[in-house]
């Protein structure tokens, strides 16, 4: 096992907007890319169990020219809202790095 | 204006007008004979601020400093200069702050030139006629929407396509500041007037429109060059210290987009599903593939800001540990004793009424809210911020000070006596903030034509 942090050259969240947040999880060589998609570690399902919403809201893409992963959600809060903490959005992928591989 | 042998090439300056690049790098740039220089001069990065105030997120001076550089170059170069989202939310405020800007470096570099100004701003009354018939459609996810928040608005931008800026350089100009653009128009107009195919200039002009960003590892903000054919395009950072790789541009195309594969432009969407990338050596790459469909409805997004309010905070620490190891039933226990304290202060005037209280504590849940999977608290202290938005300034202040007080002397049952459990960081300790916005709209308008949102305003530099 490892986790998704150690794997990843890097994972990074950002608006995609001011209505949704997108999360990128890239790679720097195509074996640890083709585990983590082989493990089944990183998928729909994962996202919207951490990010606590319905697996149909959760955009979610494999990206194998870039290495990389990638997800979006609509933002908890929109951008810049009352209750919004993070106007850009970069620091909502924390949660991601613990995830375990396989 | 003609593409010559057959290759458009064009030089974009940076990502944002305003966070610079290297002279240098323009220098060589230049050197390539772009057929125009373009550059993006907006975000909605910054949040709801800049577009409900009126304010650039960049300095004045920095813009400046910047645009000079594009100007000389353009000027010398007798090339077009494209700048949009003049200001970072491309409205009247903001396309005139750029206008007076770019006449004040005229005038210190005895510049003359034919200028167009492309306005995005759009009149409450035309937005409601095109709500009235069902003309502003929902994008997903959306605000609710609906005359009344065009009313209370501060702002709300159209995002102009390309074909406006061809327009104004139809009318004769050589120099176009517009207000709110689509980053992609700005790059992806004159290509494809000058044969490139649609689907190969719009993937161009989605790296360019961020400058250096598709390099392999930028230190800076700087300029980026694309060569476009009929059929490809080749990218080179102008900087030789720069690199793009295959897998560089590629991954470009996730960042800050909710899908990798479909971009969504006022006239269609950019398909890159099939776009292959191939080293040309260590530094360019080619791209290939990239399609454009056509929509079959032309759809103008909205951006818009309204204001919620004033605000003001109070920043502060917590060391205590009883206090830390108590922080929710503590946080429970102070929003109460506010809600009372507001009650007992204001009596029923309606004045305060809508007030929010929002308290922040930060290694807790400060960044992530509910979100926060890490329940246990282990830090030794903790940040608080205590933050009241109200109808006015003067009664954010004066609840946020109630709060203040309630805050730094709430009991715990472990001490027996007057506590003070909150370290304030400032004298005053409040911080006023003004008047605070929100994103209000997510919605796309469908004009009769490309142009009705956008007026051009043409002026001579002299």
């Amino acid at each position: 096992m490892a986790k998704l942090g150690e794997l990843a050259r890097l994972i990074r969240s950002k608006n995609a907007g001011p209505f949704e947040l997108t999360f990128d999880i890239m790679f720097d060589d195509e074996a640890k890319f083709a585990r983590v998609i082989e493990s089944k570690a990183l998928t729909p399902q994962v996202i919207a169990e951490i990010y606590r919403l319905p697996v149909a809201e959760v955009k979610f893409f494999i990206v194998p020219e870039a290495l990389a992963v990638k997800a979006s959600i609509p933002r908890p809060r929109f951008q810049g809202d009352l209750l919004d903490s993070d106007c850009h959005g970069g620091q909502q992928y924390a949660p991601l790095i613990d995830i375990e591989v396989a | 204006m003609s593409s010559g042998n057959g290759e458009v090439r064009v030089l974009s300056a940076t990502g944002v007008c305003g966070s610079g690049f290297k002279e240098t790098s323009l220098a060589a740039g230049m050197a390539k004979q772009p057929h125009f220089i373009g550059c993006d001069a907006g975000s909605t990065d910054p949040g709801p601020y800049s577009l409900g105030s009126g304010n650039t997120a960049f300095p004045s001076r920095a813009i400046k400093r910047d645009l000079r550089l594009m100007l000389l170059a353009a000027r010398r170069a007798k090339v077009p200069l494209l700048i949009g989202s003049a200001g970072t939310a491309g409205g009247e405020p903001h396309l005139a702050k750029y206008r007076a800007l770019v006449e004040e470096i005229a005038r210190e570099e005895r510049l003359a030139f034919p200028l167009a100004l492309i306005h995005a701003e759009q009149e409450k009354a035309y937005l409601k006629r095109r709500l009235r018939e069902g003309r502003i459609k929902p994008l997903k996810p959306a605000p609710a929407f609906d005359e009344g928040v065009i009313e209370r608005s501060a702002r709300i931008v159209g995002m102009m396509g390309e074909e406006p800026y061809l327009r104004a350089l139809d009318g004769g100009a050589e120099v176009v500041i517009a207000g709110r653009s689509s980053d992609c128009a700005i790059f992806a107009g004159i290509p494809i007037r000058l044969g490139v195919a649609p689907g190969i200039a719009w993937h161009a002009a989605k790296i360019l429109e961020c400058g250096a960003a598709a390099v392999i590892s930028r230190p800076s903000p700087d300029c980026m060059f694309a060569t476009l054919h009929d059929d490809h395009f080749d990218l080179e950072p102008p900087d030789p210290a720069l690199r793009c790789t295959p897998q560089s541009v590629a991954a470009h195309s996730l960042y800050e987009n909710a899908d990798p594969y479909r971009l969504v432009e006022s006239s269609g969407v950019l398909d890159l599903t099939r776009a292959r990338y191939a080293a040309l050596d260590d530094r360019r790459v080619r791209v290939h593939g990239s399609a454009f469909e056509r929509a079959a409805t032309y759809t103008v997004k909205l951006e818009g800001a309204e204001q919620v309010g004033y605000q003001s905070i109070v920043i502060g620490s917590i060391r205590d540990p009883y206090i830390i190891r108590q922080l929710d039933s503590w946080a429970e226990r102070l929003k109460a004793r506010i809600a009372a304290r507001v009650a007992d202060v204001y009596a029923g005037d309606p004045a305060a009424e809508g007030y929010i209280l929002n308290l922040r504590l930060y290694g807790k849940d400060g960044t992530m809210g509910p979100l926060e999977p890490v329940t246990r608290v282990a830090s030794h202290e903790v940040c608080l911020v205590l933050e009241v938005t109200a109808a006015s300034q003067e009664i954010a202040t004066t609840i946020l000070s109630m709060a203040r007080h309630q805050a730094i002397h709430l009991p715990i049952p472990e001490w027996g006596g007057f506590i003070t459990g909150v370290a304030c960081l400032y004298s005053p300790a409040y911080l006023e903030r003004g008047a605070v916005y929100r994103f209000c709209v997510n919605h796309v308008v469908e004009p009769d034509d490309p142009y009705e949102m956008f007026p051009i305003e043409y002026v001579n530099v002299a």
